[in-house]
């Protein structure tokens, strides 16, 4: 189902996401919402792997495999990221990253 | 146009919109909805290039199980009704700068490459050949990282539980 | 010829030195007094033995005195062909410099235990003055002139201890300093032509420098700068370092300021030991300078009879008894000078730089028995200053008659040592130079005249108000007087042209009737005069100096050089090139280092940003690096 779909056209879509995903990293001062940026760009990533799976090599499953993988390990980490936020939470009553900087100069 | 290109601009257009969103709306639970959007398109884009187990693995863990979560932790850390102050400008110049530098870069450098494709023939992806592959030891075989990262939810969970323990 | 007991003159005073310094204060002050004057004491018997040996026994060697290196150690190699070794050099005046300095600071060791006694600081004063001794005695036995430039230096670095001695006092501070500073200055002069000369004839060693072979000066032929020959620039310069030690005009600033140290001081260092320095550096280049910068010679002569006049004037006019006398050894050093200055070298040629050799030896005798003399009167009135005496004669009988036995050798009545040696300094001038035989014969008669002015004025005259009765001074400080007052007598009878001089060959001297009576005379006559103006209360002095008016003034003020060289150094020196020097070395030298401290620490303080522990900066900061290294390595490698 992908005539006509140049790969390129995908790879940008996936690229758009990803450095949106970064620029949210940076912008925004909640720590759950950095945690959806991150959400984001490890889905970027992931249509990325795919991506190059069918178009380039259709004869192998790595990329489908990697892909896997990494959603499962961005599930366990999302769940120890708000394991930690809830734990800030009860320290601080707060959860603005700015709060959260002690290792500093 | 062939339906198939269609539906592809349909998702990208969700998939671009929605993420913009996520980042600047100013209401969290907005945010947790938008990215539930973002996730299903890809859900669907995965159906579309026949990578129906992907999709799905995507739906259950990521759309089911990863936003529940976030939306868990929103309610119990903040209002639901709250609402974000503004970012700083500098912050925000400075994250519009590295973003769409890096897409620019992003974008020049995949158009300038010839990707060719392997004149290998295609394999049919379907449960049967993925589960061999999953659990197969010879070459091609992913029993190891299989293994490992059924090691590494256990920590994860263990981890987790202790974190968020509640201290005596 | 076993000379390995030398070794002792230098190390004897040293280790009091030490020992005095570190630890005299632990004992008794009478204690570090009696070590250090019982080391004086055993190198006064080494050096006597040591000229007993050099002189009688082992004797001429082909018909000269052999120069004997004691003993010598290689310290410094600056080339492979030029080394500074550390050594013991024996020949006629080094052996006799060192009967005359341990003599001398033996007396002024006794003589200080009474003196000094009961002051603050004794152990420090006695440390001082054998450092002194070590330093003077180490200069004169040096075997390469870099050696002797070492101890020169020791020795002002003693000097200018103990002049600055009661450091409390502003004036002795101020006078210290500028000692060595004017030394320093003149130092200069001195190393700069030690390295010419060394450059040249690439050796620092006294015997080859003075030896017979002349083609190490083969090299300088031909060199010329300014006009004048490289090798007479190199004499000058050397001279001009014996010209601040010895405190030639117009270096000769320093010495009346230095009487602001204690009374012993004077007597050892700025009478007999340190101010003969300059003259005994010149006697010791003496073939050098005889052979390759004769004219230098001429200005040598021609400095010290200027000093020697100029000296004698301002001492007529002086009160203060101490500054007298430093004007009196002024005008001794510049006979001596002039006395080499005018000398040959073969055989009676040579009488010039015997009868300098002659006379720094009898005058150390009597200048410092004049020195400790006026200690004992200082001692007992409590002033320095002739006004505040009169008729002492009667409170003070031994300083008495040997302040008289010194005031007739200097005056050179005849019998007495100062008759002549004296005597022969006129027959050299004579000989050589009329003008400053003329000049010369003037300044004895001058010198008889103010030292019996200074006699009268103390020991006659109407007796003042004192305080408290004066007393005679402690045997501890007679007994010196009394030594050195023998010295000054017998010491003229000494056979000097038998045994220095300038090619350490014998020669025989007579005396010339012709020169000698005539000296006598003014002599007599300028005693005479004193005798009429001083010897009762009278008003004629006041007289004649009303009289004479602003040509009195200008003696009386030195003739003003002092205020001429404050002028210079406060309005040109210090406006012109001290204070842009200060402003450069405040502002740029230490500006660069305060800069490069600002630097780091603006740079540290802006890179310190880097680590705010605010995890979306961390996230940017990465991002960016990657898509700059991406950039980096894409398009530009």
């Amino acid at each position: 189902m992908l005539e006509g779909i140049p790969i390129t056209h995908v790879l940008i879509v996936s690229a758009f996401m990803f450095f949106a995903g970064v620029c949210g990293f940076i912008i925004r001062r909640n720590m759950i919402t950095i945690l959806m940026s991150i959400e984001l760009i490890l889905n970027a990533v992931n249509i990325n792997l795919v991506v190059f799976n069918k178009y380039l090599f259709p004869d192998q499953l790595q990329g489908h495999f990697f892909a896997l993988f990494v959603v499962g390990i961005a599930a366990a980490e999302a769940s120890v990221a708000i394991a930690l936020i809830i734990n800030i939470y009860r320290r601080l009553s707060s959860i603005s990253v700015d709060k959260v900087n002690e290792m500093k100069y | 146009m062939a339906l198939n290109v269609l539906m592809f601009y349909l998702l990208s257009a969700v998939i671009v919109i929605c993420s913009v969103l996520t980042i600047t709306t100013t209401r969290i639970l907005r945010a947790a909805f938008y990215l539930l959007c973002v996730l299903v398109a890809t859900a669907g884009f995965y159906f579309m290039v026949d990578y129906q187990f992907m999709a799905g693995v995507q739906l259950v863990l990521y759309a089911g199980g990863i936003v529940v979560l976030i939306i868990f932790s929103i309610l119990l850390t903040s209002h639901i009704s709250h609402k974000f102050a503004k970012p700083e400008a500098i912050r925000l110049a400075m994250g519009i700068l590295v973003g769409l530098g890096g897409f620019a870069l992003s974008t020049i450098a995949i158009l300038k490459y010839a990707f060719t494709p392997t004149a290998n023939p295609a394999i049919k992806v379907d449960m049967q050949a993925i589960g061999l592959q999953l659990l197969g030891t010879g070459k091609n075989g992913y029993v190891l990282p299989f293994e490992v990262i059924s090691i590494l939810l256990l920590a994860a969970m263990i981890g987790a539980i202790i974190i968020a323990k509640k201290g005596k | 010829m076993n000379y390995s007991l030398t070794i002792l003159i230098l190390l004897i005073p040293f280790c009091v030195f030490l020992f005095n310094g570190l630890l005299g204060m632990k004992f008794k002050p009478v204690i570090s007094g009696l070590i250090g004057t019982t080391g004086l004491g055993i190198i006064t018997v080494i050096s006597y033995l040591t000229a007993w040996q050099y002189f009688f026994v082992d004797g001429m060697v082909d018909g000269s005195f052999p120069k004997v290196t004691a003993m010598s150690m290689h310290w410094l190699t600056l080339t492979p062909s030029l080394t500074i070794d550390m050594g013991i050099l024996l020949d006629p005046i080094s052996v006799m410099m060192l009967v005359v300095i341990s003599t001398v600071s033996f007396m002024v060791h006794i003589y200080s235990l009474g003196y000094m006694k009961g002051e603050k600081g004794f152990e420090r004063f006695y440390a001082f003055l054998s450092l002194f001794s070590f330093s003077m005695l180490g200069l004169v036995v040096a075997t390469n002139i870099f050696q002797m430039y070492i101890f020169w230096e020791l020795v002002g670095v003693s000097s200018f201890l103990l002049i600055g001695f009661y450091y409390t006092k502003d004036s002795a501070v101020a006078a210290s300093k500028k000692a060595f500073i004017v030394t320093r200055f003149a130092d200069l002069g001195f190393l700069i032509g030690i390295l010419v000369l060394s450059y040249f004839t690439k050796t620092f060693d006294f015997n080859v420098l003075t030896g017979e072979d002349h083609s190490i000066f083969a090299s300088t032929a031909g060199v010329s700068f300014l006009g004048m020959s490289v090798m007479t620039w190199a004499a000058l310069l050397i001279f001009m370092g014996g010209a601040g030690k010895s405190a030639m005009f117009p270096l000769h600033i320093w010495l009346p300021d230095a009487m602001e140290g204690p009374t012993p001081v004077s007597a050892l260092i700025h009478a007999a030991t340190m101010v003969v320095a300059g003259v005994f550096l010149v006697a010791r280049m003496f073939p050098v300078f005889y052979f390759q910068a004769p004219d230098a010679l001429t200005v040598i002569s021609y400095v010290g009879g200027f000093t020697s006049l100029f000296a004698a004037v301002i001492a007529c006019t002086q009160y203060d008894i101490k500054r007298v006398l430093a004007f009196s050894t002024l005008s001794q050093i510049g006979y001596m000078m002039l006395a080499l200055g005018v000398s040959g070298y073969e055989g009676h040629e040579g009488v010039g730089y015997m009868a300098s050799m002659f006379h720094l030896f009898t005058h150390a005798m009597f200048k410092a028995l004049l020195f400790l003399g006026a200690g004992s009167i200082i001692h007992a009135v409590h002033s320095n200053v002739m006004q505040d005496m009169g008729g002492l004669r009667k409170y003070l009988p031994i300083t008495h008659m040997t302040f008289l036995i010194a005031c007739l050798t200097i005056a050179g009545v005849p019998f007495l040592s100062g008759f002549f040696s004296k005597d022969e300094i006129l027959v050299a001038a004579f000989e050589h130079n009329k003008i400053l035989f003329a000049v010369e014969f003037l300044v004895a008669g001058l010198t008889a005249f103010y030292m019996f002015r200074l006699y009268f004025n103390i020991f006659w005259g109407k007796e003042k108000h004192y305080h408290h009765t004066p007393h005679e001074s402690p045997l501890t400080m007679t007994i010196p007087l009394m030594i050195l007052a023998f010295g000054s007598i017998f010491a003229g009878y000494i056979p000097f042209s038998k045994l220095v001089t300038a090619d350490s060959m014998p020669f025989v001297t007579h005396l010339d009737y012709a020169i000698a009576i005539p000296s006598v005379l003014i002599g007599l006559i300028g005693i005479g005069i004193a005798w009429l103006l001083y010897k009762k209360e009278s008003l004629i002095p006041e007289k004649i100096s009303k009289a004479l008016g602003g040509f009195y003034q200008a003696v009386y003020h030195k003739f003003y050089i002092d205020e001429v060289y404050i002028f210079i150094t406060k309005k040109i020196i210090f406006n012109y090139v001290s204070r842009p020097v200060a402003w450069f070395d405040r502002h740029i030298v230490d500006g660069t280092m305060n800069g490069i401290g600002w630097l780091t620490v603006t740079s540290s303080k802006g890179i310190k940003g880097l680590q705010s522990g605010n995890l979306p900066q961390y996230g940017m900061v990465f991002v960016l690096a990657a898509i700059i290294l991406v950039l980096v390595f894409a398009f530009l490698i």
